[in-house]
Parts: structure tokens; C-alpha cells; sequence
């Protein structure tokens, strides 16, 4: 029983510690910007192009992620086959991997001398520097995080709801339409927030594949690194308005799941 | 259900706060603290000084070297925020006389010279003189702000108003440092870019560089300084005086660096 005595301090302090560390660079930045400043980056136009390419092609990043990733993850969560752990590390590997790994990968794969780079070219299509490969980038490193989520949202169904909807004679595409979305829903929606989240970060694929010009493929963390060395304020006011952007999301994401119909089925 | 995806979501935020710490590693160098009483060399040296500096380093016998390549005008912003190396080499003389305005380096030296071309990728001809640039092709140029993408902005405006404008209609990308236009040539990523004649001779062959004409020819001049406040002056001074005078000096010239001119 002794032991009991030292133990709950101990995890207090290393929440503490944590919560310290984590908040500290973000409090920061909202403490040597002033609310004018904030604005004052806002009246910029180039981080207006910035903040608006950031938006648009992160969101379609991650429809994308959500169209091909749910079905994705949900074969993998309802299906056990050989290779099964293989194939989720393959998909899990881009998480562990540095941006500068990624843009490398991006620009050895579909680069003019990459793999694929002479097909491309020979269809006329031309990826690198252009918003496309913006959007490839902020997909390839956001990805996982959906999948791994909607794997786990889907996974942790109850298998006899699924079941019981095909006994009720409804095909799996019904079955996972009807059912197994709406319940997984709250874990989807964590999953679309978190790789939104990390699109919206996105900076060093970003840079080697898409290269940094604005109004094409100039996003906010890019801009924010130009600033870093011309305007130190001003890449503070732009942080600042990531940093609430990116928590909006997740905020607003988090109110949605809360109120999700989800909830009200029994679990 | 809901613990079951709380938990995973709790592990994804914590691998999202880990992603983005490796991602600020890449742009901001970190420093040990003030390592006084170590032989240690500190120095923030422009991207395009890479392969100059790290055959000097290796032979420097004042200490070990450590080196930090970034464009100069984020080397420069990080001695404004208070990062405190040994040496700041740069690739003009405005960010050191600039920083040492603001008395944050001692007094600089100019120490080496470079020459900007017009590179592009050795197999290609897309690109064979500057009026080719107002063509249909795609150019990589440096940022505002930093050495390479100045000296660029130079040239641009020795040339009459509606060449430079095609012209800059054609960048495809405003790079960070010299580095970057360097990969987006070698890749294949644009048909040329703006950089130092000692990046195409420090690219293995595979860039070629395209004189640009005397008449639009910016003076490039690199300037050193000791930073205020370094934790190893002297090694700092030892590592400045190899630069103006011997193993500094040959590996520079070795990698296609020019002499300083004799008034400084």
C-alpha cells in the first residue's frame, strides 16, 4: 500500500511536465503577438494567398483521404488475411517518416526523373511545382493518420450490429453504409481532424516536391518560414493564425463527435 | 466504443505533436547551450559555402566543427532571436554589416567571392542564354530576402522592364536557400535557376552553368563575422583566420570561390 503514495504524484507530475512542454512554444506566440498583429498579418495579402491555398487544397486532401481511405480502412478492420500486419505497416510507415523522406519519395516517384516521371510527361501532365503536387504531398503525410483511426473506429465495432444487418438480409455495401459508418462515425471524424491537422502543418514534402510560390504553392508554414528571416512579427502573426485555424478544427471536430446521433445508439 | 477510439486518437495527437517536432527540427537548427570550455566551432554558414566549409571543417585542427547551412537571411534571423554561434558566414556583406549595425556580431570581413550564373540541367538545352528565359520555360529563382534570390533580383532589373517581367512570370519557385534551386535543377523540376558558379561546380556534373553577361553581373562578395557573446571566440577567430588565410582559404578556392577583392 506504500507504494500507492508516491505513484499518483508521480503520473500528476509527468502529466504536468508534459502539458507544460507541449503548451509553452504555442502560449508563446500568442503572448508576443498582440491581437493587431494578428490582424495586421491578415492584411497581407500574400498570407491571405497563403492561408486560403492552405485551406483549399488541405480540405481536398483530406476528401480524398475520406473517399478512398474509409472503405480502405474498413477492409482491413472486417478482413484477417496473410500479410495483414504487413500491409498496415506499409500503410502506417509514412507517419514515422521525416517530410524531407516524403518529398524525397514524392520527387523520386513522380519527379521528371523519377519513376513514373517520362509516363507523365508523355501524357502531357506535369506534377512538380504546381498545386497538384501540394495536394499529393499534404495527402501522402496525412493519410495515415485518418486510416489508422477509421482501422481502429472500425475495428472496435460491435461485429453482431454488422451481423445482424446482413441476417436482416442487407448487402455489405448497405451494411457498411447504414451501419458500420454512423457507429464508427466519432472515430472517423477524430481520424478526418487529425490528418487535416496535419496537412495544414505540412512544410518539408511540401517544399522538395512543390517548391514555394505564392498563390500556387506557397502554404501557410511555407510563408511562414520566408518570414522568419524578412519579418519576424509577421511570421509570428501568421503562426498565430495557424496555430488557431488547426484548433478550430479540432475543436469544432470534437463539438461535432459529442453531438454526434451516434452516441444515442447503445454500446 | 468511445474508450476504444479515445485511446488511438490520444496516441495519433501524440505522434501529429511528435511529426511536427521533426518537421521544426528541419528548419530550425538547434543549438547546445553555451558550451564554454569545450573546443567546439560553431558556424552558421550560407548554403552555398556546404561544400567549402565541410572539407575545411574536417581538417580544422582548432577544434571540432560544427556547421549550420540555411539561406544567410535565416541564419541572420536566428542571431536576431538570440542563437549565439561561433562564425556567421554569409553569402553578401549586407546581413553581417547589417547584424553588426545592430551589435549583435563584431566587425565583419569579406572573405571570399562568388559569381552568379544561369544554371540548367547538363543534358538539357532548353535554356541557352538569359533572353531564353522569357520563353515558355519554367525557372527556379531564390526568396526575397535571401543572398541568391537579391543578386537575381539585380540582374532582373538591369534588364528592360518587359524581359524581367516575362521573365519572372516564368519562376515556377521562390526557393529558401541556394539549395533548393540546386535540387529543383538537378531533379529536373525546371529547365533553370539562379545560383552560384561554385553550386554547378559542386553538383557532379550535372548542372551547367551559362555565363551571364558583364553588364548584368551583381558583385558577389561574402562577408564573415565573430558573433557577439560566441562560447568559443577564439576557436571562432581561428576558424575566420583559416578563411582569409590558408586551409579556409584553398578549400575555397578548391570549390570554385573567387579571392576578395584587395579593398576591405
Amino acid at each position: 500500500m506504500k507504494q500507492a503514495r508516491w505513484f499518483p504524484p508521480l503520473l500528476f507530475a509527468a502529466l504536468t511536465t508534459a502539458l507544460c512542454f507541449l503548451t509553452l512554444p504555442i502560449v508563446a506566440i500568442f503572448v508576443d503577438t498582440g491581437p493587431g498583429e494578428l490582424l495586421a498579418s491578415l492584411d497581407d495579402p500574400a498570407a491571405v494567398d497563403a492561408l486560403t491555398l492552405s485551406l483549399w487544397t488541405s480540405a481536398l486532401a483530406v476528401g480524398i483521404i475520406v473517399l478512398v481511405g474509409t472503405p480502405a480502412a474498413f477492409l482491413l478492420a472486417t478482413r484477417s488475411f496473410r500479410g495483414r500486419d504487413l500491409l498496415v505497416t506499409l500503410i502506417e510507415l509514412p507517419l514515422v517518416l521525416p517530410p524531407a523522406v516524403a518529398g524525397i519519395g514524392l520527387l523520386a516517384a513522380l519527379g521528371p526523373n523519377g519513376l513514373f516521371g517520362q509516363a507523365l510527361d508523355d501524357a502531357g501532365i506535369r506534377v512538380v511545382l504546381t498545386t497538384t503536387s501540394v495536394v499529393l504531398a499534404l495527402t501522402f503525410v496525412a493519410a495515415p493518420f485518418y486510416l489508422r483511426q477509421a482501422e481502429s473506429a472500425f475495428s472496435a465495432l460491435d461485429r453482431s450490429w454488422l451481423d445482424a444487418s446482413r441476417t436482416l438480409g442487407a448487402g455489405e455495401a448497405t451494411t457498411f453504409a447504414r451501419v458500420a459508418i454512423p457507429a464508427a462515425l466519432p472515430g472517423l471524424i477524430a481520424g478526418l481532424a487529425l490528418a487535416w491537422g496535419r496537412a495544414l502543418g505540412e512544410f518539408g514534402a511540401t517544399l522538395m516536391f512543390a517548391g514555394s510560390f505564392r498563390g500556387v504553392t506557397q502554404t501557410v508554414p511555407l510563408a511562414i518560414y520566408e518570414r522568419f528571416a524578412t519579418d519576424f512579427t509577421a511570421a509570428l502573426g501568421l503562426s498565430a493564425v495557424l496555430v488557431a485555424v488547426s484548433g478550430a478544427i479540432l475543436l469544432t471536430v470534437k463539438l461535432a463527435t459529442r453531438a454526434s446521433p451516434a452516441r444515442v445508439l447503445p454500446r | 466504443m468511445t474508450a476504444a477510439f479515445r485511446r488511438p486518437a490520444l496516441v495519433s495527437l501524440l505522434l501529429i505533436a511528435f511529426s511536427g517536432s521533426l518537421a521544426a527540427c528541419g528548419s530550425d537548427e538547434e543549438r547546445p547551450e553555451a558550451s564554454s570550455g569545450t573546443d567546439e566551432v560553431l558556424v552558421s554558414a550560407a548554403a552555398s559555402l556546404k561544400g567549402a566549409l565541410t572539407s575545411y571543417g574536417s581538417s580544422f585542427d582548432g577544434g571540432e566543427v560544427k556547421l549550420s547551412f540555411a539561406g544567410s537571411d535565416e541564419l541572420a534571423a536566428q542571431i536576431c532571436q538570440g542563437i549565439k554561434p561561433d562564425v556567421f558566414a554569409a553569402a553578401n556583406t549586407k546581413l553581417p554589416d547589417q547584424l553588426f549595425k545592430e551589435g549583435l556580431v563584431e566587425t565583419p570581413l569579406r572573405f571570399t567571392t562568388n559569381e552568379l550564373v544561369l544554371a540548367v540541367p547538363a543534358d538539357s538545352d532548353a535554356v541557352t542564354s538569359v533572353d531564353d528565359l522569357a520563353t515558355k520555360v519554367t525557372i527556379a529563382v531564390g526568396a526575397d530576402g535571401v543572398p541568391v534570390g537579391e543578386y537575381t533580383r539585380t540582374v532582373l532589373d538591369r534588364l528592360p522592364a518587359a524581359q524581367s517581367k516575362s521573365i519572372l512570370g516564368n519562376v515556377r519557385s521562390k526557393e529558401p536557400d541556394v539549395g533548393g534551386i540546386v535540387g529543383k535543377l538537378t531533379q529536373g523540376a525546371v529547365d533553370s535557376g539562379f545560383v552560384y558558379r561554385s553550386d554547378v561546380e559542386g553538383a557532379g556534373g550535372k548542372l551547367r552553368a551559362i555565363e551571364l553577361p558583364d553588364r548584368l553581373k551583381p558583385t558577389v562578395e561574402y562577408g564573415v563575422a565573430i558573433v557577439k557573446g560566441s562560447p568559443n571566440r577564439a576557436g571562432g577567430r581561428e576558424f575566420v583566420d583559416g578563411l582569409l588565410e590558408g586551409a579556409g582559404a584553398q578549400a575555397l578556392k578548391e570549390n570554385g570561390f573567387g579571392r576578395p577583392s584587395p579593398a576591405m
